[in-house]
């Protein structure tokens, strides 16, 4: 047991921290949030290409640095410090997560060496339930046809779906037990994309409508993808790391938001001192601190979980259990964190001008995605009552 | 970050299990989930009995040097022995004040012979401690210390003034105390740390009835009471530093124990709720599974307290400031869920095994978030310490 930072995870965090100071400003965030992608892409082909983020997790045989959670989670929570606007969490959070832990070996071979190289974005429909992507696959059918497969349904809330090449889509096929994954390019014939205009701007969301979408056995773009020996306990495992770095991201939004109060408030003057200086103003940010670091030793403690090597059944359902209980901490904590940070900065913190509501928009969005903070602990009580 | 054990440390984990198994046995066996904070006067003769089997098996003191009669064991293997010491439902540690704050206050700041008197009677548990910080003008303001002392002409020193919430000072050896040497000195200055024996004319005992109709604390009054006169730590004036140092020096090793013992009562409240139907309940529910997110939180926190910090050197991190304060509000919570779990079973004082320990848990917990730094000393510590904000105003020493 050793909970030190390796020298090498020093250097990822504190590059990310550096990069993302210089790119992510609160300036160049609002600009991208208005761009039709969502952000800039010379952001995203300097992070993908240039340095190498969406490698950390994919394997090295696979062109990766073959690190894992630990590694990720640093960048994460750098990116929701600086609500970083990339396809990022979509493509490699999500996106290859899912494929490394659920997809045939073929599919991996051609898929990650081409994330890792940051020539491909790849997203996947955020569910908003305790489940491991069966809630997502509900709203799809695949019919078996004579050289494949055809897809219906619609997917509710897709991030960068509008930039993204491929969507993986989790689909019902009758007679399986198991969801099935498919991929699909976003080109493909029978699929539409609507943008959804959010009140978080920062993460652009799409409804696709998937209208006898063909995914042909032995396709380029278009195909099913899923091994069925590791689909049972990777959706599992997937989805659990898919938790946990939304969760990371989480902390360094709540992380930003106390950073900011504290700042504002030592400048902040009222009755002849800082208003930092009144203790109901420091108990409130010393709260917010205990929530955070609280958050992070859960964070830093469930990667290295996930690092540690356990991914049969019985340590996907513990990671599992881990990952629900965080990301609904996680939740909690950003937004009260960000709640804190409007009600502390007075009236600019109700402006439009002030950051704190970028932030409170995130969070709340946040609130939903894979499960809220009530369902997931049904569910970790489930495992613990049953 | 690694959470993975070395196959060495599995083997030592192992040994520990089972020494456990083999000795907290026949008439020990009584003492198994018992004598934690808020439930001290179990049993203290055995538990004293209890120490001298540990000592036995060479298990007091493991974190010490060898040198000093220790067993010299790293921070993991240390924190390997807390967990497996709990796990194994080991008793509350009568030794825990010599063992975690007076000797490793003497390691660092005593004479080669305080050393030599003091530390192999802690290591062999045949001497037991307590600890006189508190005054009734000194809560979280703790160096408003009333208590005076002098220095006779024969060199020995004489205690005069009153301490309070010193636990197990009924069943206790010795005690240290900060008193004020330097008449007329204020706050932190002029106060030295003296080791006195406890069976003297010049102490009284009194035992403190608390609310949960225990009294494990007590005040002690000195009235001339003596020191002998190398039974001064560190040099007249200076014992603020020994007694900060000492507060230091416990890094929290011991708080995996705790934790553990914490798991147990969760367990106790699982096992409740399932036995009283309440376990249905989706709001229940949700908080036991809140209760057992916070827990898995505060290994993690522990974890990353005890692990080197970034830069080296073993220097206060963030995680460390908040961790007295998360557990003790966790504790607290889990203490009134416990009750709302048992419902009106809970009203009633039992001896049940199972419901009696969560009274307490309940009762107990409430000293949680006073003793140690109280929840408010604790926010004004990580608002200043930990975010830099401005300083609350203090008093010109």
């Amino acid at each position: 047991m050793n909970f030190a930072l390796t020298e090498d995870q020093v250097l990822i965090r504190d590059a990310a921290e550096s990069f993302l100071a210089d790119v992510s400003t609160s300036e160049a965030v609002r600009a991208a949030a208005g761009h039709p992608y969502g952000y800039d892409v010379e952001v995203w082909q300097r992070l993908s290409a240039e340095l190498g983020w969406c490698s950390i997790a994919v394997p090295e045989a696979l062109g990766g640095m073959g690190l894992g959670a630990p590694e990720l989670v640093l960048i994460q929570e750098q990116a929701g410090r600086h609500l970083l606007c990339a396809p990022f969490f979509s493509t490699v959070c999500l996106a290859a997560n899912l494929i490394d832990a659920c997809a045939t070996a073929a599919a991996r071979e051609r898929l990650l060496p081409a994330i890792a190289g940051g020539e491909l974005r790849v997203t996947v429909g955020l569910g908003s339930s305790a489940e491991d992507w069966t809630d997502v696959a509900a709203a799809v059918r695949a019919h078996r046809t004579a050289d494949g497969w055809v897809l219906d349904g619609c997917i509710e809330r897709v991030p960068d779906g509008v930039s993204a090449d491929r969507l993986l889509v989790w689909a019902q096929v009758d007679g399986e037990s198991e969801p099935a994954l498919f991929v699909v390019n976003l080109d493909a014939p029978g699929i539409e994309v609507a943008a959804l205009q959010t009140w978080d701007a920062t993460r652009h969301l799409s409804r696709i409508a998937l209208r006898g979408v063909s995914a042909v056995v032995g396709a380029d773009a278009s195909m099913r993808i899923d091994d069925p020996q590791r689909v049972a306990t990777g959706r599992v495992r997937s989805a659990a790391l898919a938790r946990l770095y939304l969760a990371a991201e989480l902390l360094g939004h709540a992380q930003q938001c106390l950073d900011l109060t504290v700042a504002y408030t030592a400048e902040r003057k009222q009755f002849g001192r800082p208003v930092g200086g009144f203790q109901a103003v420091k108990h409130r940010c010393a709260e917010m601190m205990v929530r955070i670091e609280s958050l992070r030793s859960g964070v830093y403690g469930a990667s290295a979980r996930a690092a540690s090597g356990a991914d049969g059944a019985q340590g996907s359902a513990e990671l599992a259990r881990e990952c629900a209980m965080i990301k609904a901490l996680a939740a909690q904590t950003a937004f009260y964190c960000a709640q804190e940070a409007i009600q502390l900065h007075g009236g600019v913190g109700f402006t439009w001008e002030y950051d704190p509501q970028l932030y409170f928009k995130r969070a709340q969005a946040a609130h939903h995605w894979l499960g809220t903070p009530e369902m997931l602990r049904a569910r970790v009580a489930d495992a613990l009552l049953n | 970050m690694r959470l993975d054990e070395t196959p060495e440390d599995q083997a030592f984990r192992a040994e520990v299990a089972q020494w456990m198994q083999e000795h907290l046995n026949g008439r020990f066996a009584a003492l198994k989930h018992r004598g934690g904070p808020g439930d001290e006067e179990a049993d203290p003769a055995l538990r004293k009995d209890w120490e001298r089997e540990l000592a036995a098996g060479g298990w007091t003191c493991v974190g010490w040097p060898q040198s000093c009669g220790g067993r010299g064991l790293s921070i993991e293997r240390q924190v390997i022995f807390h967990e497996e010491y709990a796990r194994a439902g080991g008793p509350g540690r009568m030794g825990h004040i010599g063992e975690g704050l007076i000797g490793p206050a003497l390691i660092e700041f005593g004479s080669p012979a305080q050393k030599q008197r003091f530390l192999p009677r802690i290591v062999d548990g045949t001497e037991f401690w307590a600890q006189g910080y508190s005054e009734p003008g000194a809560g979280s303001d703790l160096a408003n210390v009333q208590t005076r002392c002098w220095q006779e002409p024969d060199g020995s020193w004489r205690v005069q003034g009153q301490k309070i919430w010193t636990s197990l000072a009924h069943e206790s050896d010795w005690i240290f105390v900060i008193a004020r040497s330097e008449p007329g000195s204020k706050g932190s200055k002029g106060l030295s740390f003296l080791l006195l024996k406890l069976d003297q004319p010049g102490i009284e005992i009194r035992p403190i009835r608390q609310l949960g109709g225990g009294s494990e604390f007590n005040e002690v009054f000195f009235d001339g009471a003596v020191a002998e006169a190398d039974h001064i730590v560190g040099a007249p004036g200076e014992g603020w530093k020994v007694a900060m140092g000492l507060l230091q020096i416990e890094r929290g090793v011991s708080t995996l124990g705790q934790q553990m013992h914490f798991a147990y009562e969760l367990d106790l409240v699982i096992q409740a709720a399932r036995r009283s139907g309440r376990g249905d309940d989706p709001a229940i529910r949700a908080r036991i599974a809140e209760a057992w997110g916070g827990l898995q939180v505060m290994r993690y926190n522990a974890l990353r307290m005890l692990s080197p910090s970034e830069g080296g050197g073993l220097q206060l991190g963030r995680e460390a400031l908040i961790y007295k304060y998360y557990w003790s509000n966790w504790h607290r919570d889990l203490g009134k869920l416990a009750m709302d779990v048992l419902g009106p079973d809970a009203d009633v004082i039992s001896d049940d095994p199972a419901i009696r320990p969560l009274q307490q848990l309940f009762f107990f917990s409430r000293a949680d978030t006073i003793y140690a730094g109280t929840n408010e000393i604790q926010l004004n510590i990580i608002a200043e310490r930990g975010l830099g904000m401005p300083r609350e105003p203090r008093p010109a020493a």
